[in-house]
C-alpha cells in the first residue's frame, strides 16, 4: 500500500518577505517585489531590475548557529532560513523523537554564483598580455592568477548540492539527501520525488523545496543573452506581466521555499497539525527541442494528466492552478493551451494565477514557493492574483485572477513548473480534513 | 503493492580507458590506466598536469544527422552523456528515434516514448574558459581592470545568445531525451560524485512503482578543463605529486595515496521492468535489487571520520535488497585516492562487513579512470554489473600497496574468476555529504 504524505511545516524567504504570514499578506494585496537591482551594479545591463530578497539576516533564523555557516552562498543561506521556519512550524525541534536516518532532504537547489570578480580578474590575466592587448587565452597566465584569487569556500558553495549539505548538518538528518536541478522545474520535481520517497518507504520525513539566486552578473548575462528577461527598465514594478498580451519576458527573483513532508501516521503519532496532503505528482519530458516548448504543450499536458491520475482526481476537483506563468510569450501561450487541453470545458472555470507577477521567477526555487501559496490558498480560502494584468491576449483566454486576490473555497490545487529544455513537473495538493 | 522487478539491459560508458562497454571492460581486464599528461590545454601553469581524458570521438557518430547542429550548444559534459546514451541504447538493442533516424533500424521503435524515462546525473558544468574569459577580457577599462558597466553594455554580447544553455546541468537529460524521444519522468540529479548512484536508484524506484517501463540513467561530467581542475585543487584534494608518473597517480586506499586525479567520462545504463525486457527478449545483465541513500550530518565540506553516512547507505541498500553483508560476494567501494576520504570509507565498510570484507573480492575503477565527478558512479556501476554478468572480477589499478586500515581484497594482476551473485557499490559527494549505494544481483539468483 502506498503511504500517504502530508505537509506539516512551511517556510520561505521571498522578495516580499522572510516569513510566511507577512509575505502571504503582501501577495494577497498584490504587492510587487520588483525594483532596481542593488546586489551588483546592473545599470548598464539590458535589464537593470529584479525581485531581490532584501534585509536578510541568517542569524534571525538560526541564532548563534548562523556562525557555523560562515561563507555559505546565498542559496544555502536562504535554504537554511526557510528550513528553520518549516522545521519549527512542524514542531520538529525535539530531535530525540526522530529516527534521523529516516529524515532526509530533497531540494531543487540552484548552482551558486560564480566568484565573479576574481574570476574576471583571472580572465583578464589570461586573455591580455603585458601591453594590455587582447590575446587568445593563455592557460598558464590564467591559472597563476586563478589559483591566487579564487578560494575554496566560494568554489565549494557553487555546487548545487551544498545547500542540502548545510541542511543535513543544521538539522542533523541522515536520511536520503538529493538535489535536482531541472532548471525552472527543480523544486516542484524535488517535492514530487521527496513525496515518492516517503510513499514507498525510503523515508518518513523530508525537508523539501528549493533555493536559488541568479541575481548576479553572470546569471543576468545568461538570461539577457537568451532575451528571456523583461527589459522594461522604466517601469520595473509592472514588468512581470504573465498572460498579458504586452508581456516581454520574465523578471528574475530569488529566495527559497521549504516544506516539511511527512508520512501520515508519523505525523499523527506526533499529534502535529496537518496543513495539506500531497496527492499527485507528474514528471515528463517534452523531448522536443532545447530552445522551444513543444507547440502543442505535449509535455506540460502529460505532466498535469499524470499528476491528476496519480491523485485519482479529475479537473473538476481542482479549484486553483498555480501556473508556471513566467511572462514569456511562449510559456504563457502554451501553458494556457495545455491547461485547456487537460481541463477542457472546465479550463475557464478554474482560478489560475502566477505569483511570478509579484515575486519574479525564482528559477529552481520557484515551484516550492508556489506550492506553499497553494497550501495557504487552501488554508485561507483565498487565491493570490496575477498582477500587472491589463491587456488580454487571445492566446491566453482563461481566468488568471487579474490584479486582485479572490476569496474562494479551495479544495485542491495544481501547481505547474516547466524547465528550460523541456522537463515538466506538476504537483497536486489537497485540503486535509 | 508488489514492486516490479527491474533489470539492467544496456550499458554505455565513456571512460579514459575506452568508450563503449566492451572497450572499457577489456581495458579493465587488461589493467589499463587512462591517466596521462593533459592534452586538451596547456597545463604547465597548474600544480596538476595529468588527467584522464577520453579517447577521441566524433559526436556525429552518435546522433541523427539532423541533430548535428545542436552540438554547438553542448558542453563537453553533455556530449559525454549523448555518446554514452547511444552506447547504452544500442547495447540494449532498443530501437529509438535516434536509431531509426540514423538508418540503423527500419523501425518501428520497441519502446513506448511515454513510458521511457531519463534520470541523468550532472555536475556543476564549467563554462568554456576560452569563450567566457575571452569575452570578459573585452570589458576592461583604461587601466586594464575588469569593468562591469562595459560588460553589461557591450562585453556580454561576445557570448553567443544560447550561451547559458550549454552549461545548464539539465541539458544532459534534455539532449538525450530529445535524441532518443524519452518522454516519461525526467530528472537531473546534481549531487557531485553521488549523482549517478542517486539517479540510478531513483530510476530503479520509478520503474518498480510503475511510472515508467524503461529508464536511461547514470551521469556524466568532464573535470579536465582548467576551471574544473582548479576547484578541487583549491580544496586540497588533488594529487599534485605524481605529474611525472601519471599511471600510478590515482591510488585508492593505498598506504601512500596522495589525492584524486581529475578525469572526464560517464555512463548511462538502461534499466527496464523485467516483464518489458522479457517481452522483447532482451539480454539481461543483472537485476538491481537494492538502493539506499543517506546524508552526512557532520560536515558539508569534510568527511566524517567514521564514514557514518556510507555505512547507513550500505545497510539501507542491503535491507532493501533483502540480503545481508555475508551474502555479498563483490564489493565496489568508491575510493577517491585522498587520505581522509578513503580512511572514512574504509571505516564504514569495515563496520558493515566486518571480517567478511577480506574474504570477498573488491574492485575499484578509480586507479584506472580517476575522478570524473557526477559520471564516476555510473562507471563503477557498469563495471560492477559486468563483473556480475561475466563472473569475473577485474584487477584494480594501483591497489598493491594497501593502507593497513583497509580490508579490501582487490584483485591484482589477472582477472579473477568468481561466481558473483550479489554485488554492492557506493559513491558519495566529497562536498555536501550525499551518499548512495546500489545492490546488483545475478539474474536468476532470486532463490539463493
Amino acid at each position: 500500500m502506498k503511504r500517504r504524505v502530508v505537509i506539516t511545516g512551511i517556510g520561505w524567504v521571498t522578495p516580499l518577505g522572510h516569513d510566511i504570514e507577512s509575505a502571504w499578506k503582501r501577495m494577497l494585496a498584490g504587492d510587487s517585489g520588483v525594483a532596481p537591482t542593488t546586489l551588483f551594479d546592473a545599470s548598464a545591463f539590458p535589464t537593470s531590475f529584479s525581485a531581490q530578497v532584501r534585509d536578510f539576516e541568517l542569524a534571525k533564523f538560526l541564532g548563534v548557529d548562523a556562525a557555523r555557516h560562515e561563507g555559505a552562498s546565498r542559496n544555502s543561506r536562504f535554504a537554511l532560513a526557510a528550513s528553520a521556519q518549516a522545521w519549527r512550524d512542524a514542531g520538529l525541534g525535539d530531535h530525540a523523537l526522530l529516527d534521523r536516518t529516516r529524515v532526509g532532504v530533497y531540494l531543487g537547489g540552484g548552482e551558486g554564483p560564480l566568484d565573479f570578480f576574481p574570476f574576471a580578474e583571472a580572465a583578464l590575466a589570461g586573455c591580455r598580455n603585458k601591453l594590455g592587448e587582447l590575446t587568445p587565452l593563455d592557460t598558464v597566465r590564467w591559472s597563476e592568477t586563478a589559483l591566487r584569487v579564487l578560494n575554496q569556500t566560494n568554489e565549494l558553495e557553487q555546487d548545487p548540492n551544498l545547500a542540502g549539505g548545510h541542511l543535513a548538518v543544521q538539522f542533523r538528518v541522515e536520511g536520503p539527501n538529493v538535489n535536482t536541478l531541472t532548471a525552472c522545474a527543480a523544486s516542484t520535481q524535488a517535492i514530487g520525488e521527496a513525496t515518492r520517497l516517503i510513499q514507498y518507504g525510503d523515508a518518513d520525513v523530508m525537508i523539501s523545496g528549493g533555493t536559488h539566486s541568479m541575481i548576479h552578473p553572470l546569471g543576468v548575462t545568461g538570461f539577457s543573452r537568451l532575451t528571456a528577461l523583461s527589459t522594461r527598465n522604466d517601469s520595473c514594478s509592472t514588468a512581470s506581466r504573465p498572460f498579458d498580451r504586452t508581456r516581454d519576458g520574465f523578471v528574475l527573483g530569488e529566495g527559497s521555499g521549504i516544506l516539511i513532508l511527512e508520512e501520515l501516521e508519523h505525523a499523527r503519532r506526533r499529534g502535529v497539525r496537518i496543513l495539506a496532503e500531497i496527492v499527485g505528482y507528474g514528471s515528463t519530458a517534452d523531448a522536443f527541442r532545447i530552445t522551444d516548448i513543444h507547440e502543442d504543450g505535449r509535455g506540460a499536458m502529460a505532466a498535469m494528466q499524470r499528476a491528476l491520475q496519480s491523485a485519482g482526481m479529475s479537473p473538476k476537483d481542482i479549484d486553483y492552478i498555480s501556473a508556471h506563468g513566467t511572462g514569456t510569450e511562449e510559456n504563457d501561450k502554451i501553458e494556457s493551451l495545455a491547461i485547456r487541453g487537460v481541463f477542457g470545458e472546465d479550463a475557464k472555470k478554474v482560478a489560475i494565477s502566477s505569483i511570478k507577477s509579484m515575486v519574479g521567477h525564482l528559477i529552481a526555487a520557484a515551484g516550492a514557493v508556489e506550492l506553499i501559496t497553494c497550501v495557504l490558498a487552501i488554508r485561507d480560502g483565498a487565491v493570490p492574483p496575477t498582477i500587472n494584468y491589463q491587456t488580454p491576449d487571445p492566446n491566453c483566454d482563461l481566468d488568471y485572477v487579474p490584479n486582485a486576490a479572490r476569496k474562494i473555497p479551495v479544495r485542491a490545487c495544481l501547481s505547474n513548473s516547466f524547465g528550460f529544455g523541456g522537463q515538466n513537473d506538476t504537483l497536486v495538493v489537497k485540503a486535509w480534513k | 503493492m508488489n514492486k516490479r522487478r527491474v533489470v539492467i539491459t544496456g550499458l554505455g560508458v565513456a571512460t579514459p580507458i575506452g568508450i563503449g562497454i566492451d572497450a572499457f571492460w577489456e581495458g579493465l581486464l587488461q589493467k589499463r590506466c587512462g591517466i596521462r599528461r593533459v592534452e586538451a590545454f596547456d597545463p604547465s601553469g597548474m600544480p596538476v598536469r595529468i588527467a584522464g581524458e577520453l579517447p577521441a570521438f566524433q559526436l556525429g557518430d552518435f546522433i541523427p544527422k539532423a541533430y548535428r547542429k545542436s552540438a554547438k550548444v553542448m558542453a563537453r559534459d553533455i556530449m559525454i552523456a549523448v555518446v554514452s546514451a547511444y552506447h547504452a541504447v544500442t547495447d540494449a538493442k532498443l530501437v529509438t528515434k535516434c536509431i531509426i533516424e540514423r538508418g540503423e533500424h527500419p523501425g518501428p521503435t520497441n519502446v513506448d516514448s511515454t513510458r521511457f524515462g531519463a534520470n541523468i546525473g550532472a555536475g556543476l558544468i564549467c563554462a568554456d574558459l576560452h569563450e567566457l574569459a575571452g569575452a570578459l577580457a573585452t570589458a576592461a577599462d583604461e587601466q586594464g581592470r575588469f569593468d562591469l558597466l562595459r560588460w553589461g553594455a557591450e562585453g556580454m554580447n561576445n557570448l553567443t545568445p544560447l550561451w547559458l544553455l550549454k552549461f545548464l546541468p539539465n541539458m544532459l537529460a534534455c539532449h538525450v531525451t530529445i535524441v532518443h524521444d524519452a518522454q516519461a519522468p525526467s530528472n537531473t540529479i546534481t549531487c557531485s560524485e553521488a549523482s549517478s548512484h542517486l539517479a540510478i536508484g531513483e530510476a530503479y524506484r520509478t520503474i518498480a512503482r510503475g511510472d515508467a517501463d524503461v529508464c536511461i540513467c547514470g551521469g556524466a561530467e568532464s573535470k579536465t578543463n582548467p576551471m574544473a581542475m582548479t576547484r578541487p585543487l583549491l580544496c586540497g584534494r588533488v594529487n599534485i605529486e605524481d605529474n611525472d608518473a601519471p599511471a600510478r597517480a590515482s591510488r585508492p586506499f593505498a598506504a601512500d595515496r596522495a589525492g584524486s586525479v581529475p578525469s572526464e567520462g560517464g555512463g548511462l545504463v538502461i534499466l527496464e521492468a523485467l516483464d518489458h525486457a522479457r517481452s522483447r527478449s532482451a539480454k539481461i545483465y543483472g537485476e538491481i535489487t537494492g538502493f539506499g541513500a543517506a546524508s552526512s550530518a557532520s560536515s558539508w565540506s569534510a568527511p566524517d571520520p567514521s564514514g557514518r553516512a556510507i555505512a547507513i547507505a550500505l545497510r539501507k541498500a542491503l535491507a532493501d535488497a533483502e540480503t545481508s553483508a555475508d551474502r555479498i560476494n563483490l564489493v565496489a567501494p568508491f575510493g577517491t585516492g585522498t587520505h581522509n576520504y578513503d580512511s572514512a570509507e574504509s571505516a564504514a565498510w569495515n563496520e558493515v562487513f566486518g571480517t567478511w570484507l577480506s574474504e570477498i573480492p573488491a574492485m575499484t575503477t578509480r586507479g584506472a579512470v580517476g575522478m570524473n565527478g557526477a559520471g564516476t558512479g555510473a562507471i563503477d556501476f557498469a563495471a560492477t554489473v559486468m563483473a556480475v554478468a561475466r563472473n569475473t572480477v577485474p584487477p584494480s589499478v594501483n591497489t598493491s600497496n594497501p593502507d593497513p586500515a583497509s580490508r579490501f581484497n582487490f584483485v591484482q594482476d589477472d582477472p579473477k574468476d568468481a561466481r558473483v551473485t550479489h554485488a554492492i557499490t557506493v559513491s558519495y559527494a566529497l562536498a555536501g555529504g550525499q551518499t548512495a549505494a546500489l545492490v546488483v544481483r545475478r539474474f536468476g539468483e532470486e532463490r539463493s
